[in-house]
């Protein structure tokens, strides 16, 4: 019998198992991965952001040494390959629906922005690729661009089927009646802001690798996805038309996706495609100037707001106009997060009786936006933050105090909220109340006072935030436009030995599924995590699955596997009442082991493992042999963790410079599987919302060309822009899900920009400062405070 | 990058036949700017001479001067004993280039010769009011520096060692770009017997300068506040995405003021 040594269950913070690979530099990512005979491609990109294509001669090219093949638009639509589509759609306010122009692989006729690709070359070495790519000439007839997106119906129309470069406008909640709150208000507080563009930086840039076999004719591609499995659905349903079993996608270790590897890219699809037509495996890794170009890019909405208060300080409406820029094609969800996932969360923590929110989607001739960490909650939470605070500043409340009168109360869960979400389960004031004293809110009048005496303006703000992960149930999903299911799904196989092997739907890329998987499992049966393996990634191997994406992996990905060993210790009963010559009903699974109640009569959990696999004495007419068991999980609802943070700042007045000094993070995210790997999730999280708060900006010139688009200009927050960060818990388990578990990922970057940008107008509200954009840059703040002198001065 | 021919040469006269030997040939330093920019294909030259074995790399007290090799590498000078002993706001400009593997790379003639209008070492040349010598000529400090990415050195001419004159009293302090963390305004300042010298770097359309009126100041008055009066134009001042010229214009002043210890 196997002695059990140590059990690294739910809630101890285990170091991540994976991290020995990747510390020491030995991660298997895709562009590691070379197959014999294999080719480069190298994508011609248009330097020009909109342009009709008058004639594209690849004559002098496709003769270039070492080319194995130059192809264009005219060659996909030739074999009749479909481009990618969008995953979610939305009604309009007048009844039609989103206008879903297509994206072709190659670009066919027109080039709608900068890194639109016109043609793909095939050699044996990039850098012959590259030089072959020199010589192609294309003829473009150059097209006035639309970059401003807020003025985007009026510029010249991009997509014959998008009207007014509108793709969509849609509305959610009750209009009327929100308006009426706004007119009997006893006070409106008004704003707009914009929630600044980002670029997603995922350290490992994407690449693809496909390799064609012509005699079972099915493919294999290696690519850098977040979710395989729909990669492999999107490719074969709606591009090849070819059966999802001759295709085999693995996404082996990925470097990063914050969102921009959810997508299916038509780099990837063209590597399909190339790999048979030339019979030969192609691959294609993106260098950093391509990622900046061509990865999706995040956010870009500006939101004008108006939140109607009663005499008593208590909201009674919120109005939200939005215009958000989608970029030049629709990406799969880039519909649903400036809408679904953004308008719904509009409520906030509050209890707010009306909300009316209207979305327009925009087309311009910049590179596709859609999910990045947060995904349109981030976009809700700022606005809604924001505006808390200067509602609190206008009526003369401390924001905490303001906060505290609108929060939905202890006993009102299951709340329902105005905007389609029915939050299970929360209770804001502890973290609000613990945040406060993790800062010491208390005596911050005493720190500004002493940062004044150095000239320095110190100012605090926060913001409590709500998110929703997991995006569910299915069925709520497809009403609302969503064209996949959302459940998720795992495979436990119990191996001869005991050990286990853990196959999950989800993915991960840098969010230590191995460890925190393998805790669940490990706790469940008793066993030790490191006879857990977790396996992930790779479509032959794993049960179909959604991957990662929107905080849902533990939520919905380890509650599946939670189902499945649910299944194996049900099943391990059995085998254990036939062994021990017991009733079922008198076995109880405790600690790894089976014991008939009242009695010393045991069975280990390797015993029945063994049995199952060598069933000499088992009962083969009631039960297969074998423990192996699927479960396919689809949540009932969302999850909602919810949280607040609190910023303190310092601000140099001689240069503008924006110090964080202190910052508090009290979230509440359900039960913590691995606390370790969920601090690390939230200094994640809170390191990226400060680096859009501060210092990131994906900026366009007029003419359509990023001019943000290397690390000489595109500003990371770096670790000396980052504080010691401070954290603690609350805890409001999830109602729905065994576990008890929300999600913890995108919460430090939906709670955070608000929380800075209050405070960096707090420091400077001393000037009379009532205002800043995103990102809050040296140069902003320093030309926000010489206004404000001069403003004195006059 | 387009494949090119690369020699390594053991002494700068070799160097220097190696580089008329070919056409269009470029001399190949620390290569912090150079490599990025034969990989993202923006030059193609016909060959790279590598000036790195050629014995460019001691320091020397040259009694009234620092003397440098063109090849001394900038953690070598951040680590020097003698630099920190007779210049250490030299030490400290070197410690504070790029980040850790750009010291242990770049150098000071590939930086100097290069001439970046961000780039901190033009600003220690001026200020310290150095000589450059090459394998033809020594050329003041003065006379160096004739516009952004521009110098006075001729095709073909090396740069071999700097001597950089002791000050009494120095220092260097730069604003870095945000994101790039290349001096969006550096100053060093310099105190001699005769005066004082200012000089600035990564705010200039013309590249590094000096500041007359700040001299003048502080010349008659070596204190913060003699700056206090000053009124600094932002003309000629580069204006781009992270620093508008009147934005660049007060951080010289501040930088300026900071830097006076």
């Amino acid at each position: 019998m196997n002695e059990v040594t140590k059990i690294d269950g739910i809630g101890s913070s285990v170091r991540r198992t994976e991290d020995k690979k990747f510390l020491t530099g030995k991660g298997r990512y895709t562009d590691d991965i070379n197959r014999p005979g294999q080719v480069q491609a190298y994508f011609l990109r248009s330097d020009v952001a909109h342009a009709e294509i008058k004639s594209i001669d690849t004559k002098a090219a496709q003769s270039a040494p070492g080319v194995v093949g130059v192809f264009t638009g005219s060659d996909i639509a030739a074999d009749k390959v479909g481009g990618p589509i969008c995953g979610w759609v939305v009604p309009c306010r007048d009844g039609s629906s989103t206008k879903e122009p297509p994206h072709p692989l190659l670009a066919q006729g027109k080039v709608r922005f900068v890194g639109d690709a016109v043609a793909v070359v095939v050699a044996e070495t990039m850098e012959q690729a590259k030089s072959a790519a020199e010589l192609i000439d294309v003829d473009y007839n150059e097209l006035t661009p639309v970059v401003d997106f807020v003025n985007a119906e009026k510029g010249t129309q991009i997509h014959e089927e998008v009207p007014n470069n509108c793709y969509f406008d849609w509305e959610l909640g009750d209009e009327s009646a929100t308006n009426k709150a706004i007119e009997s208000a006893a006070k409106v507080v008004k704003l707009s802001v914009r929630n600044n563009r980002l670029v997603p930086n995922a350290m490992e840039p994407r690449s693809a690798l496909a390799e064609y076999d012509s005699l079972d004719e099915s493919y294999t591609l290696y690519t850098t996805s977040q979710n395989p499995h729909l990669t492999r659905l999107v490719l074969a349903a709606f591009m090849f038309a070819i059966p999802e079993s001759k295709l085999r996608v693995i996404a082996p270790d990925v470097g990063g996706g914050f969102g921009s590897k959810i997508y299916v890219y038509i780099e990837e699809a063209v590597c399909v495609w190339a790999s048979k037509k030339i019979g030969r495996p192609v691959k294609w890794t993106a260098d950093r100037t391509q990622a900046f170009l061509t990865d999706c890019h995040g956010r870009d909405h500006v939101n004008d707001v108006q939140l109607a208060l009663d005499e008593k300080n208590k909201i009674i409406g919120l109005r939200v106009d939005t215009v958000c820029n989608l970029g030049a094609y629709l990406s799969a969800f880039s519909v649903v997060v400036p809408t679904i996932l953004h308008g719904t969360l509009l409520s906030g923590q509050y209890d707010i009786p009306a909300i009316y929110t209207n979305v327009k989607g925009m087309a311009t001739n910049t590179v596709n936006v859609d999910a990045y960490r947060g995904a349109g909650r981030p976009e809700a939470t700022y606005l809604l933050e924001r505006t808390m605070e200067t509602a609190a500043k206008e009526v003369g409340m401390d924001p905490a105090e303001f906060r505290r009168i609108n929060f939905i109360p202890k006993d009102a869960f299951p709340y329902q909220t105005q905007v389609a979400l029915q939050y299970d389960i929360g209770d804001y004031e502890p973290h609000l109340d613990k945040a406060m004293e993790m800062i010491d809110y208390s005596n911050f009048e005493k720190r500004r006072a002493e940062a004044a005496k150095r000239g320095m303006y110190r100012g605090i703000g926060m913001s409590s935030y709500i998110e929703a992960c997991g995006l569910a149930p299915s069925a709520v999903v497809g009403a609302l436009g969503g064209r996949v299911g959302q459940w998720e799904s795992a495979s436990v196989r119990v191996n001869p030995t005991g050990t286990i092997s853990v196959f999950t739907g989800s993915h991960s890329h840098g969010q230590g599924h191995a460890t925190t998987f393998a805790q669940i499992v490990a706790d469940k049966l008793g066993i030790p995590m490191e006879n857990v393996e977790v396996i992930h990634g790779d479509t032959d191997k794993t049960p179909f699955g959604m991957g990662s994406y929107g905080s849902r992996s533990l939520a919905s990905g380890g509650s599946a596997i939670s189902k499945a060993v649910d299944k194996i210790i049900n099943k391990s009963k059995k085998i254990a009442a036939h062994l021990l010559e017991a009733s079922e009903d008198d076995i109880d699974f405790k600690d790894g082991k089976f014991v008939v109640g009242g009695t010393d009569k045991e069975k280990a959990f390797s015993e029945i493992a063994l049995a199952a696999y060598v069933p000499h004495n088992y009962p083969l007419e009631t039960l297969e042999p074998g423990l192996e068991e699927n479960a396919f999980y689809d949540p009932t609802n969302f999850v909602f963790p919810s949280g607040t943070h609190i910023a303190e700042v310092e601000i140099d007045p001689a240069t503008g410079v924006v110090e964080v000094v202190d910052w508090a993070a009290c979230d509440d995210f359900g039960n913590l599987v691995n606390p370790m790997i969920v601090e690390g999730q939230v200094h994640g999280g809170i390191a990226q919302g400060i680096g859009q708060a501060l210092l990131e900006d994906a900026h366009y010139d007029e003419n359509g060309q990023l001019l943000t688009a290397s690390y000489m200009d595109y500003c990371m927050p770096r670790a000396d822009d980052l504080p010691s960060f401070k954290v603690g818990y609350t805890n409001t388990p999830c109602t729905h899900n065994d576990l008890g578990v929300k999600g913890c990922g995108e919460a430090g970057a939906i709670a955070s920009p608000p929380a800075l940008i209050n405070a960096v107008i707090d420091a400077l509200s001393p000037l009379g400062v009532t205002d800043m954009s995103m990102p809050a840059t040296s140069q902003k703040v320093w030309k926000a405070i010489q206004e404000s002198q001069s403003v004195a001065a006059e | 990058m387009y494949s090119t021919k690369y020699i390594k040469p053991n002494s700068t006269l070799e160097a220097l036949e190696a580089i008329k030997s070919m056409g269009e040939g470029k001399f190949l330093a620390g290569g912090m700017t150079l490599i990025p920019t034969l990989k993202q294909r923006l030059a193609s030259p016909d060959g790279l001479v590598d000036i790195s074995g050629c014995d460019l790399d001691s320091i020397s007290d040259e009694g009234d001067a620092i003397k440098i090799g063109a090849m001394t590498k900038h953690a070598s000078v951040a680590e020097s004993g003698l630099v920190n002993k007779a210049i250490p706001a030299l030490a400290k400009l070197a410690d504070g280039i790029g980040d850790r593997q750009v010291r242990n790379r770049g150098t000071l003639g590939g930086s100097v010769a290069n001439n970046d209008p961000s780039a901190c070492y033009p600003s220690a040349v001026l200020a310290l009011n150095a000589i450059v010598h090459t394998n033809t000529r020594s050329i003041e400090a003065d006379a160096f520096f004739t516009g952004m990415f521009e110098t006075a050195l001729e095709e073909n001419e090396i740069i071999e060692a700097i001597s950089f004159s002791k000050p009494t009293k120095a220092n260097y302090v730069k604003f870095p770009n945000p994101a790039s963390r290349y001096a969006m305004v550096g100053v060093f300042v310099a105190q001699f017997n005769d005066g004082v010298r200012v000089a600035v770097t990564g705010a200039g359309e013309g590249g590094v300068f000096r500041h007359a009126e700040m001299e003048a100041a502080l010349s008659s008055n070596y204190n913060a506040d003699a700056l206090s009066a000053l009124e600094i134009s932002s003309e000629g001042l580069i204006g781009d995405l992270h620093a508008s010229p009147e934005y660049r214009a007060s951080l010289i002043k501040e930088m300026t003021r900071r830097a006076i210890v």
